[in-house]
């Protein structure tokens, strides 16, 4: 399996049926594809719509109806739209239950950077900022490490998304949580050992008794 | 509401004005208005818009052009132009987040002076505002934002002014045609008067200043 339909697999295990659910670009998006058929989730796009659906079939695609990234989708039944500020209502006022977002670095204490590399990389912050301080619950989806550096780090270097700390980390390689404000591995990828995942890790990892193998 | 042509509005556009511009990635933008910005080459312009969407489309043209000197936005990452021309200090950007974005326009069109939001507490968004404690909870003071000029694009447009949206191309436009002095707008079509259901109605008639006919 690679390492995005590790990462996907395994957050799409952290759905509950009713969940409101927003999912950002990137790896997160791939989750939607592992959403177990019985289980009743609404997906929101923040550019105004409850209910995404697949993407359309070919010609089908209409031009008013996108993803955050412009991309044509579909809406499935019982889809809602909305303008933006409900859009962010619904994100900031703590109505939105989950949300996955990709990351830069992660730290010991759970704060996430996604937004910027100072001088490299100035996209914007977009709905990020506003994500994280206001959904129920926030994961990070990301590879462990880019180009051999940790991406779980003692310390954000790069500018923060929010000083609130996330709930959860999924990557290739580990579940970890922060549950306490203890930064601590949960899980290990498929054939992948404890000892390997320190190895990659900059942070101090809490290591538990028993780290269990992903059930994916 | 008066209907005139897409010239004449653009015309009334002076250089240096601030514009906000409705669209989310390009979606729900009003593209023959930009398209005419760009034609009449008004320049040194104020946008307040939420994204840069790409090169060649939404106000991405605008940036195509060099017709910008700010640029209020939550996102240009998928607008190299924009990028660049920020680089080389030609383009001042001024990066808001998202939902941050959108109240601050609320807030200008509904009178309000500003909005208290936790986003950004903590991160470098906070500085140079004011923080304030309510109830023990920290909150940023986020003030209004209103423009000019709104560019607004509705899906259906009565002879009066009466303005509905389709699907995602709602995003900003209701909110942004509360928040400047002059309201423009396109419309993918125009309507008879009682089309569109009272009930159905988001962006109430006296709210628009210009609709653009049919050519």
């Amino acid at each position: 399996m690679d390492a995005q339909s590790i990462i996907a697999r395994r957050v799409a295990l952290e759905l509950r049926s009713g969940d409101l659910v927003n999912l950002g670009i990137g790896i997160p998006t791939l989750v939607a594809n592992y959403v177990p058929s019985d289980l009743k989730v609404f997906f929101q796009s923040e550019n105004g719509l409850i209910g995404t659906g697949p993407i359309p079939e070919q010609g089908m695609a209409h031009p008013l109806l996108t993803d955050a990234g412009g991309r044509p989708i579909s809406a499935l039944p019982g889809a809602s739209t909305f303008d933006s500020a409900m859009s962010f209502g619904l994100i900031r006022g703590g109505h939105v239950d989950l949300t996955v977002l990709g990351g830069l670095q992660v730290d010991a204490e759970g704060r996430l950077a996604n937004w910027m590399i100072p001088g490299k990389m100035v996209p914007g912050m977009g709905g990020a900022m506003d994500l994280v301080t206001g959904a129920k619950r926030v994961i990070v989806a990301m590879q462990h490490a880019a180009k051999g550096k940790s991406k779980i780090v003692q310390k954000c270097a790069l500018p923060l998304t929010s000083s609130r700390p996330i709930d959860l980390v999924v990557t290739d390689m580990a579940v970890i949580g922060f549950a306490g404000g203890r930064i601590t591995l949960w899980e290990t990828a498929p054939g992948v050992t404890v000892a390997e995942v320190i190895a990659v890790t900059e942070a101090d990892l809490f290591i538990p008794a028993n780290v269990p193998e992903m059930k994916i | 509401m008066r209907a005139v042509s897409v010239e004449e509005a653009v015309a009334m556009i002076p250089n240096g004005a601030t514009v906000m511009v409705g669209g989310f990635m390009g979606v729900g933008t009003p593209e023959r208005l930009l398209d005419e910005l760009v034609r009449q080459r008004k320049s040194e312009l104020s946008i307040i818009s939420n994204d840069a969407a790409v090169p060649g489309k939404g106000v991405g043209k605008l940036f195509d052009a060099a017709l910008v000197s700010t640029l209020t936005t939550s996102h240009i990452g998928l607008n190299p132009n924009v990028q660049r021309q920020m680089m080389a200090n030609k383009v001042a950007v001024n990066l808001v987040p998202q939902g941050t974005f959108v109240e601050r326009i609320r807030a200008g069109g509904c009178g309000l002076g500003g909005v208290l939001t936790p986003t950004g507490i903590g991160t470098i968004v906070e500085e140079g505002k004011r923080k304030i404690e309510v109830d023990g909870k920290s909150f940023l003071l986020e003030t209004a934002l209103r423009s000019d000029f709104a560019l607004i694009h509705a899906f259906l447009a009565d002879y009066l002014g009466n303005l509905t949206y389709a699907l995602t191309a709602r995003n900003f436009n209701p909110v942004m045609a509360m928040a400047a002095d002059t309201v423009v707008v396109t419309a993918e079509h125009i309507v008879p008067v009682g089309v569109i259901a009272p009930d159905h109605v988001v962006t109430p008639a006296p709210l628009v200043d210009f609709l653009i006919a049919n050519g």
